[in-house]
């Protein structure tokens, strides 16, 4: 068992207590601070369905070392949108345009893709490949998640509201 | 104690020498793989995320020393892209943007996979390694510090603190096959820089030994075939002898990513590539749009 | 459920999907129509299987040979049970009902006792507080192996001694059809082989077991099809079936990978015997070894035909490695026979389909069943009978395009629709993307072959394309009695659906959606969650449950409208015929009596409710020489495939890849989309990367890290178009859409890089060495 620690999640401050040293921070995010909607698929950050943002850099939360990641500010899925009946544009997008099928990469898509929009405004087809080449999608073939990409550009371009 | 964040370099020695068997936590890319595996079970951790000089890189003179914790996308993203571009090509091959993000230098010398992507740039650029430990802070050439697949002539209490690499404003390359168009490991791979200053070719191959290796008849048959001024090929035939001397160099396996022979082929036509490329009419090749 | 917290399986999916909704407008059948799940799901909020959580519950995991094959001589489980945190651990010593289980026949094992016969065959399962602790308990169980060489060629276990009571042949279907002697002037002849796919869901396996006070067990899982998982785990626990709850959790993905029992029957018996609540949730490299894969297979076929490619005869043997255990392989054996001549009109046939037991892992269900092996074959015969014509390749394919009236392998005379020759000139007749000169993406490093490996320069890659035909059947066959149940309850003027259809991804709540609005003219139907209070809706898969349920679904909607209709007509004396459901009323359309009653207000103190058995038409077992009307239906689709190709290196970018498919009619045009892109990236991936890679019988890459499937930089763009030819007997004239595109993707990509490179490739996944000629 670890001391406790403490972690700052979507701008909140939870204390970790009884943990394992070897927890990642995906565990503790789901088992631990009731957080499940970042997924494990892999826990070898090679499927992106766990993507946070740490200290304001896209990561897989598996390959995080919990206890590390003291002092650093945690932002996942579900503190993108201020109101739980909200959508980000990015999720609205998302469920517009059909890029949800199963859903259990949809999590880290959309982190992805809010990580990307947030650094470049109006990506080019291969940024957007390249820039979710890190988050497997086993439904969709990606075609609607380009199309969801485009839409969500699109909004924030003012061009479609 | 469980994890420990060192703020300094002395810090993360004393606690290397405190802790032998702590396992030490870079970008984690590698051992939280590891630990969710049940492969290794750390019974304490120094975490190296908070130690500032690890983090940052400065220039000396026409080398720059580049910090151990400097991830994949701060070599892609920063002017260090413009001074290596060898290094932000390796690093646009790694993994996806998470991996990059989170991925560091540091981490990949530590793991000293032979698959490492930023191993054959830096065996390429004649870099060496910067070590800090009990007896105070010392160097090795990239060639010896890896020392076999996953084995490395880091000491026991040493802590890897960065590289030293040269600025050469020459033309670098990396080049990687793998089975897949993005985030895949190297089936092989390699790394070439053209110093036009000191007139030295430098190569580095990843996924085809135990470590990555140096090509030194290849790089010496290729300075002799530029045409120094113009930084071309006298004879541009002389690429394809270069791949040969290359794939000379090279010492494959078959395993589960790909045969011995195509990996041997495989850096032929990429070394091939590679300096038919940095030799060509024109200005070198830096284009690393991140 | 009274344990599980509210996180899990509540009708806040419903509320949301509301939320939604109103977002995103609303949709019948025909148009988009917005998944009810989409909201929660794009917002982390949707409880997945594995999001789920219990007041004491406590985390179960598997042990699992490492051998193929071996003799058990003992197992001690006393260290592990004396570790600290753990609670329970079981073995088959311990399985209080049948000790075997599977998905067709009961032939595996719950947990190995004598014989292991697969490398990762379950061997015990603990209970433990911490996953960590669950894995150390695993580590110190003690299995004294004997370990025994395991047979790994299915052509050597033909001939081998038994390696399970039941034989090592899991089916030998023989067809003969017409004339076996008959043979055309223009003969080919090839053999292919197949790697092992694997599905490679996203959601690996989970589910929570919890002990009731009833003696029996609540069970929270994702799987395909409830009922059948829900008599196997009552069978293995001794219990009768209705004691044996199962509740659809969130589903990530299946393909056919969920089809069998993984975890189900461990974690219940866990729960019962720990007394508490048991989770359960694979890790990767556990899904990769506790789920079937697609068969491997190597198939031999030779085709006659006259001089102008007109196919005189075909001949054909495949074999299909199905691992330790039956699982499905009987009814793939079949489906790749029948279907192994593709929809080409095939006179004369002898073909000897075979499906063999082996210690390598258990294959069975993966999306296109058995379609996808044959159809690698017989589209590669194609390419070669047309150029041994000389004749154009698409052109062939026309020449031999099976129409209804026609007979298949089976000699069943297709009585639906099956416009075969219509995909293909649609197909054919899509733009070609720009050529590679001009291609802007082909400009990047990034968009050649190769990707962000920057290995390929732009004058290293050439362009080929390829062509390629494929058909499957829809619903299960060959005499089995296929059916589904479903609800309709409308009161308070809330129309609620309810079916056990397992929802994993494709959307089939949105279709219940759909076909509620449409047969009651409401906006708001609910969609209740699946279980197995209902009767069973069987499995999510063979293209079936658009039909299958979408039609119990449209059924008890009808007959709720019925008794709407005929209530308000005899309150109004009004006449039926002229009263119509819009808009949330029951309004009079034409007659003399005006009627506009709400719903809401007609049904805010009495409800109406059917619930119905909805069936397919009867099929029949084949003969002795594989002849009779097995099938139900058939769907066609056609893909062309454009790829660059770096040959000195043996790299792929699939840049384009047009289709057009037999879909009878679109009922949600996104939706439909989303199917066809999602089956090509799969088949994709099984052209030019996936592959479950054996040694010894062992897994070698059962991780993402080595085992491959596409990314975003790997997925071609996909040009569609509809083939809209109603199905007479389908509900809405739908047929099912998942299957057809992952079975011609596959040869068409294949034959692409051929076209590009010359070389003969005959066997998937097409891997660098097999394209620069260094396969040895």
């Amino acid at each position: 068992m670890t001391a406790p620690y403490v972690l700052t999640v979507n701008g909140t401050e939870r204390t970790v207590e009884d943990a394992w040293l070897g927890e990642s921070l995906l565990y503790v995010l789901r088992e631990r601070l009731g957080l499940p909607g970042s997924k494990s698929g892999c826990e070898q950050g090679e499927c992106g369905s766990c993507s946070v943002e740490v200290d304001g850099e896209l990561v897989c939360s598996c390959l995080v070392l919990a206890a590390s990641a003291t002092g650093t500010a945690i932002t996942t899925v579900e503190g993108l949108q201020p109101e739980r009946s909200d959508f980000t544009d990015v999720q609205q997008a998302f469920v517009d345009e059909g890029a949800v099928q199963c859903g259990f990469c949809t999590p880290g898509l959309v982190m992805a893709v809010h990580d990307l929009l947030n650094r470049t405004s109006e990506p080019s087809d291969l940024e957007v490949r390249e820039a979710i080449s890190g988050n497997l999608c086993r439904c969709t073939g990606y075609g609607r998640v380009f199309a969801a990409v485009e839409a969500a550009v699109a909004v924030r371009r003012g061009v479609v509201s | 104690m469980d994890v420990v964040l060192p703020t300094t370099v002395d810090e993360v020695v004393a606690a290397r020498v405190e802790q032998p068997a702590a396992a030490v936590l870079a970008g984690g890319t590698d051992l939280m793989v590891a630990v969710n595996a049940g492969a290794t079970r750390p019974e304490a951790v120094i975490a190296l995320r908070t130690v500032a000089e690890l983090a940052t890189w400065r220039r000396e003179d026409d080398h720059l020393v580049i910090g151990a914790g400097v991830t994949y996308g701060q070599l892609l993203r920063s002017e260090l892209a413009e001074l290596v571009p060898g290094l932000a090509h390796a690093s646009r091959t790694v993994g996806s943007p998470q991996i990059r993000n989170a991925g560091t230098i540091g981490g990949n010398l530590g793991t000293s996979s032979p698959a490492g992507d930023a191993l054959p740039v830096l065996v390429a650029l004649g870099a060496t390694v910067e070590l800090a430990g009990p007896d105070g802070r010392r160097s090795l050439p990239m060639v010896e510090f890896a020392t076999g697949p996953k084995r490395t002539a880091l000491g026991p209490a040493e802590v890897i603190t960065g590289v030293r690499v040269p600025v050469t404003g020459g033309a670098q390359q990396y080049r990687k096959v793998g089975v897949r168009n993005a985030m895949v490991i190297a089936v092989a791979s390699v790394a070439l820089s053209v110093d036009p200053g000191d007139r030295r070719v430098g190569v580095g191959l990843g996924s085809v030994g135990p470590v990555p290796l140096p090509a030194p008849e290849a790089s010496a048959f290729a300075a002799d075939a530029i045409d120094w001024a113009t930084g071309t090929l006298v004879d541009p035939a002389a690429a394809r002898r270069f791949g040969e001397l290359v794939a000379a160099a090279a010492s494959p396996i078959d395993d589960h990513r790909s045969t011995a022979a195509y990996r041997r082929h495989a850096v032929a036509v990429l070394a091939e590539r590679s300096l038919r490329t940095a030799c060509a009419p024109g200005a070198p090749d830096r284009e690393v749009a991140a | 459920m009274s344990t599980v917290d509210d996180k899990t399986v509540d009708d806040k999916t419903v509320d949301d999907a509301t939320a939604a909704g109103a977002r995103t407008g609303r949709g019948a059948l025909g148009v988009d129509a917005p998944r009810p799940d989409g909201g929660p799901k794009v917002r982390g909020e949707f409880a997945f299987s594995g999001d789920l959580w219990a007041d004491d519950m406590v985390w179960g995991a598997t042990l699992r040979s490492p051998h193929a094959s071996a003799r058990i001589r003992s197992i001690d489980v006393s260290a592990a049970l004396a570790l600290p945190g753990v609670t329970t651990v079981v073995t088959a010593d311990d399985v209080p009902g049948s000790k075997y289980y599977g998905l067709e026949h009961r032939d595996q094992p719950v947990f190995a006792w004598e014989q292991v016969r697969y490398a990762g065959e379950p061997v015990a399962a603990v209970a433990a507080d911490h996953p960590e602790t669950a894995r150390r308990a695993l580590a110190a169980i003690v299995v004294d192996y004997e370990v025994t060489p395991p047979v790994l060629d299915p052509e050597e276990a033909l001939t081998a001694p038994d390696l399970h009571p039941d034989g090592n042949t899991f089916r030998r279907l023989l067809i003969n059809k017409g004339d076996p002697t008959a043979r055309g002037p223009v003969v080919v002849e090839g053999t292919y082989e197949l790697g092992m796919q694997d599905q490679a869901f996203m959601g690996p396996e989970a589910g929570l077991a919890s002990p009731a006070e009833d003696g029996g067990i609540d069970l929270i899982v994702s799987t395909q099809w409830l009922h059948n998982d829900r008599d196997q785990i009552a069978e293995a626990l001794g219990l009768p079936p209705d004691k044996v709850r199962l509740t659809l959790g969130g589903v990530g993905g299946a393909f056919g990978g969920r089809e069998d029992v993984s975890l189900q029957i461990h974690a219940s018996l866990l729960a019962q015997r720990a007394g508490r609540p048991v989770k359960m949730v694979y890790s990767r490299e556990e899904s990769f070894l506790g789920h079937v894969h697609r068969h491997p297979g190597r198939l031999w076929m030779r085709h006659s035909a006259d001089a102008d490619g007109t196919i005189v005869s075909y001949e054909a043997r495949i074999v299909l490695d199905g691992g330790a255990y039956r699982s499905s392989s009987y009814h793939v054996v079949a489906n790749a026979a029948c279907f192994s001549a593709g929809p080409y009109n095939t006179p004369n046939a002898v073909v000897e389909g075979l499906g063999v037991r082996t210690n390598n892992p258990p294959c069975g269900a993966m999306r296109g069943f058995g379609a996808v092996q044959v159809c690698f074959a017989h589209e590669a015969q194609m390419d070669e009978l047309a150029d041994a014509c000389g004749i154009d390749r698409v052109e062939l394919r026309l020449r031999n395009a099976m129409a209804p009236g026609d007979t298949l392998l089976t000699g069943q005379v297709v009585d639906g629709a099956l416009p075969v020759a219509e995909v293909i000139r649609a197909t054919a007749a899509l733009p070609l993307p720009e050529p590679l000169a001009a291609d802007p993406s082909a400009s990047d490093p990034m968009g050649r072959p190769g990707g962000a490996g920057r290995t390929t320069d732009h004058g290293d890659v050439v362009r080929g394309t390829g062509f390629a035909v494929g058909f499957k059947n829809l619903m299960y066959a060959e005499g089995y009695d296929d059916d589904s149940h479903a609800s309709c309850h409308l009161e308070g003027g809330i129309v609620t659906v309810t079916c056990a259809a397992a929802e994993v991804g494709q959307g089939f709540v949105t279709l219940c959606q759909q076909i509620g609005r449409e047969v009651l003219g409401v906006d708001d139907v609910v969609v209740a969650p699946a279980d197995t209070a209902i009767g069973s809706a069987g499995s999510t898969s063979a293209s079936r449950q658009t039909w299958m349920s979408g039609g119990a679904v449209e059924k008890a909607c009808r007959s709720v409208r019925a008794q709407v209709l005929t209530g308000v007509a005899g309150a109004h004396g009004a006449e039926e015929a002229d009263l119509d459901l819009v808009g949330g009323r029951v309004v009079a359309r034409s007659g003399a009596v005006p009627v506009d009653v709400a719903l809401a207000d007609l049904t805010a103190d009495r409800a109406f409710s059917d619930s119905v058995r909805f069936q397919h038409r009867t099929t029949y077992p084949l003969d002795a020489d594989g002849q009779g009307d097995a099938h139900v239906s058939v769907a066609c689709a056609a893909h062309r495939a454009v790829v660059d190709v770096d040959p000195e290196l043996g790299l792929v970018r699939v840049v384009q890849i047009a289709t057009a498919q037999d879909v009878g009619k679109v009922l949600n045009p996104t939706a439909a989309i989303g199917q066809v892109e999602g089956g090509i990236a799969q088949g994709v991936g099984l052209a030019v990367m996936e592959e479950m890679l054996l040694v010894e019988g062992r897994p070698r890459n059962p991780s993402f890290t080595d085992y491959l499937i596409p990314t975003a930089l790997d997925v071609p763009d996909v040009l569609i178009d509809w083939i809209e030819v109603p199905e007479p007997e389908a509900p809405f004239g739908a047929k099912g859409i998942g299957e057809p595109p992952v079975i011609s993707s596959t040869p068409a990509v294949v034959a692409a890089i051929r076209a590009a490179t010359g070389r003969p490739l005959v066997r998937v996944p097409v891997r660098p060495a097999d394209i620069v000629g260094l396969d040895g």
